[in-house]
C-alpha cells in the first residue's frame, strides 16, 4: 500500500514561505510526477514527504495514518537521489543490503533480496565492486536497487536522471517505467524535464513558486492546460503565444497554438513570415518564423523534411480547433 | 593545448624541490650532526660539516644528567591525552557545524580561530593563577587540558572541513535507509572521514609534542615534557651546543619517526577534498 495525502501543508525557511498551503492526493500504485522550473518547490515538496524536511504546518498521511512527525526511516518510503548518494566505502552488495541491515533482517533473507534485486537490475556481475568503479547508469541502478530491496510503501525519485547523458537517460526512463509496471508500487518522481513527465507519469503535478498550477494526466495537461503557464510548460517545443489583434479576433487576451498545430506552405496561408533558424532533424523540421509586424518568432513543426532555409518566405495556417484562449489573468477560456 | 612539460623543465623543478626540501631540513640535519661532535668542534669556525671525530659522549652525558625516559613519558601522555580529549569534543562540534549549520556557524568558526591570534603570554598570568588555585601546576592533567584548549580550534576547523566534503545527500540516504544518528555516524560518516580524522590526530600530536610556551611555564619537574628537557640544556653558565643538540635530537626523534611513517596519511589528509 502506498497512499499519500498532503493536507494544507506549508513550508517556510525563515520568513520566506516556499510552499503556501497545499493539498494533494496520491493514490496507491500511481506514478506521480512533480514538474516545474527550478526553484518551484518540487524537490522541497518531495523532501517534506520523505521527512528530510519538517513541514511548517499541515498534515501528511501515509496509508491513512498521520506521518507528519515520523522520522524518515519510519515512513516506509525509499528515495533515489540525483547524486545517487551511494556509500562510497561499501561494495555494491553492501550498499543494496544497507537498509536491510539497518532493519536487522536476518542474513539469509538479506542475501536473497540483494540477489533478486541485482538480477532485476543487471547488477549481478558488479556486486563486489565499489560505486567508484561503476558507470553513471550502473550507479543509478544500485541506488534503485537499494530502494527496491526494502519493499517500501512508495518510491521517491529526486531528479534521478539529471546526471546521465541523453542516450542513457532514455534507457533509464524506460527501465523505471518498466519497474513501475512490475512492482505496481506508488512512485513520486521529481523532474524539471517535461518530456520525462509526459512519458512516465500517470498523473502530473505542475508546480510554480510552490503552488500547484494543475494536476492531471499527461494528455489532459496537453489538451486542456488550465492556464498559460501550464500551456507553455507542457509540450515540446513550447506553445506559441500571441496577443493583440490576433488574440482579439478570438475574444481572448492571449491565444496559444502549439508548433505541431500549424500548417506550413511555401505558396499560401493565413500568416506570412520569414524563416530565421531552421532545424532539420530528418523526421521533423522545426522552423522559427518571424511574422510580418511581430517581434517574437514563432516555432512551427513540420512532419518530415521541408526544404526551406534562412531568409525564405513561408505561409502559416493554424488549426483553428486547436487554438487555446486565455483571459487577461492568463486563465484558460473554455 | 596541454602545457608542454619538457625534460629540462622537469629537471629544474626537481632540483628546485630538492633544494627547498634540503633548506627546510637543514637545521634538523645540523642539529643531529652537531650532537655527534665534541663541544669544541661544535663551535669551530669555520664550521665543520662531516669530517670530525664522531662521538656518542654527548648522549651519554645527557642521559646521565637527566632522566630522558621520564620526560618522554610525560610528552607522550600530554600529546596523546590532549589530542584524544580534543577529538572527543571536536567531533560532535564539527558534525553539528557541518551538517546542521546555523546563521552564526561561520562567525563561531572565525571566533574560535581568532583565539589563536591572541599572544599566549597575554593570558599567562591569569592561567598561572588559576593553575595555582586549582592545584594543577606541574601536573600532566593541567597540561593535557591547556594543550587541548590551545589546539581545539585547529581540530574543529580541520574536522569541519573534512565533514563538509561529505555530501549531505549520503547522510540523508542513510537516514532514509533507516539508520539512527548513531548508526549514521558509525557506519557512514566515520568511515568516510577516516583520512581526515587520522591526519587531524597526527597533526595535533605533533603540535602538542612541540608546544613549548605552556609546557615550560606551567611545569617544574614532575610533569615536564621533552621541551623542558631541551630547555634545561640552555643554562646561564653558557650554551653547550653539542649537548643541547644531543638533547634536541633525542626529543624530536620520536615525532620525526612518527611523521616519517605517517607522511602519506598526513599529506592525503591535508589535501583531502582538494581534488575531486
Amino acid at each position: 500500500m502506498g497512499q499519500i495525502s498532503l493536507k494544507q501543508i506549508t513550508k517556510s525557511f525563515g520568513d520566506v514561505q516556499v510552499i503556501p498551503p497545499l493539498d494533494l492526493e496520491i493514490k496507491d500504485g500511481e506514478f506521480v510526477v512533480f514538474v516545474g522550473p527550478s526553484g518551484c518547490g518540487k524537490s522541497t515538496l518531495l523532501r517534506l514527504i520523505a521527512g528530510l524536511e519538517d513541514v511548517t504546518s499541515g498534515v501528511i498521511d501515509i496509508d491513512g495514518a498521520d506521518a507528519t512527525a515520523l522520522p524518515p526511516a519510519k515512513r516506509r518510503l525509499a528515495m533515489v537521489f540525483q547524486s545517487y548518494a551511494l556509500y562510497p566505502h561499501m561494495s555494491v552488495r553492501k550498499n543494496i543490503a544497507f537498509p536491510l541491515r539497518m532493519a536487522k533482517m536476518d542474513k539469509a533473507e538479506q542475501d536473497r533480496r540483494v540477489t533478486a534485486a541485482a538480477s532485476v537490475l543487471n547488477l549481478t556481475d558488479y556486486l563486489d565492486r565499489r560505486p567508484g568503479q561503476l558507470s553513471g547508469g550502473q550507479r543509478q541502478r544500485v541506488a534503485i536497487g537499494r530502494a527496491i530491496v526494502r519493499e517500501p510503501a512508495a518510491f521517491l525519485f529526486d531528479e534521478p536522471l539529471s546526471n546521465l547523458d541523453a542516450a542513457l537517460r532514455v534507457n533509464m526512463r524506460l527501465e523505471i517505467s518498466e519497474l513501475h509496471q512490475n512492482l505496481k508500487t506508488t512512485m513520486i518522481y521529481v523532474t524539471h524535464d517535461q518530456v520525462e513527465a509526459m512519458t512516465m507519469a500517470d498523473k502530473i503535478v505542475v508546480l510554480q513558486s510552490g503552488v500547484i498550477e494543475q494536476v492531471g494526466s499527461p494528455l489532459e495537461l496537453y489538451h486542456t492546460p488550465r492556464n498559460k503557464f501550464v500551456a507553455g510548460f507542457i509540450g515540446s517545443p513550447k506553445m506559441n503565444f500571441m496577443t493583440g489583434a490576433e488574440a482579439a479576433k478570438h475574444d481572448a487576451a492571449t491565444i496559444g497554438i502549439r508548433p505541431e498545430h500549424i500548417t506550413t506552405s511555401t505558396t499560401d496561408g493565413l500568416w506570412k513570415g520569414v524563416v530565421g533558424v531552421s532545424e532539420h532533424l530528418g523526421s521533423d523540421t522545426f522552423l522559427h518564423v518571424t511574422l510580418e509586424g511581430a517581434s517574437e518568432p514563432i516555432t512551427v513543426r513540420v512532419d518530415g523534411e521541408l526544404p526551406v532555409h534562412h531568409g525564405d518566405t513561408v505561409f502559416l495556417t493554424p488549426d483553428e480547433s486547436k487554438i487555446h484562449r486565455f483571459d487577461a489573468n492568463d486563465l484558460r477560456i473554455a | 593545448m596541454a602545457r608542454a612539460v619538457t625534460t629540462r623543465r622537469k629537471a629544474i623543478n626537481t632540483a628546485l624541490a630538492w633544494a627547498i626540501g634540503l633548506l627546510i631540513f637543514f637545521p634538523i640535519l645540523w642539529t643531529i650532526l652537531t650532537s655527534f661532535k665534541t663541544e669544541g668542534q661544535a663551535i669551530a669556525d669555520p664550521p665543520i660539516f662531516l669530517f670530525f671525530d664522531w662521538t656518542l659522549e654527548n648522549y651519554a652525558i645527557v642521559q646521565e644528567r637527566s632522566d630522558y625516559m621520564r620526560y618522554l613519558v610525560n610528552s607522550i601522555i600530554i600529546a596523546l591525552g590532549s589530542t584524544a580529549l580534543g577529538i572527543v569534543i571536536a567531533v560532535p562540534a564539527a558534525w553539528s557545524m557541518a551538517f546542521v549549520p546555523s546563521k552564526r556557524t561561520k562567525d563561531i568558526l572565525m571566533w574560535m580561530l581568532s583565539t589563536k591570534m591572541l599572544p599566549a603570554v597575554g593570558v599567562l598570568y591569569p592561567i598561572y593563577l588559576l593553575f595555582i588555585k586549582m592545584g594543577l601546576l606541574d601536573s600532566r592533567m593541567g597540561l593535557v587540558v591547556v594543550l587541548m584548549l590551545i589546539n581545539l580550534p585547529i581540530i574543529v576547523w580541520m574536522l569541519y572541513t573534512y565533514f563538509k566534503e561529505i555530501p549531505g545527500e549520503i547522510l540523508e540516504a542513510a537516514r532514509m535507509d533507516g539508520a539512527t544518528l548513531k548508526e549514521e555516524i558509525i557506519y557512514i560518516l566515520t568511515p568516510m572521514a577516516v583520512p581526515g580524522i587520522a591526519s587531524t590526530l597526527l597533526l595535533n600530536v605533533i603540535l602538542a609534542w612541540n608546544e613549548a610556551f605552556w609546557t615550560l611555564n606551567l611545569t617544574a619537574a614532575k610533569a615536564a615534557p621533552l621541551t623542558a628537557f631541551i630547555a634545561s640544556y640552555s643554562s646561564p653558565e653558557g650554551l653547550f651546543y653539542a649537548k643541547l643538540s644531543a638533547a634536541s635530537t633525542m626529543a624530536i626523534a620520536p615525532i620525526l619517526i612518527l611523521g616519517w611513517f605517517s607522511q602519506k596519511q598526513l599529506v592525503r589528509g591535508l589535501t583531502f577534498g582538494a581534488v575531486k
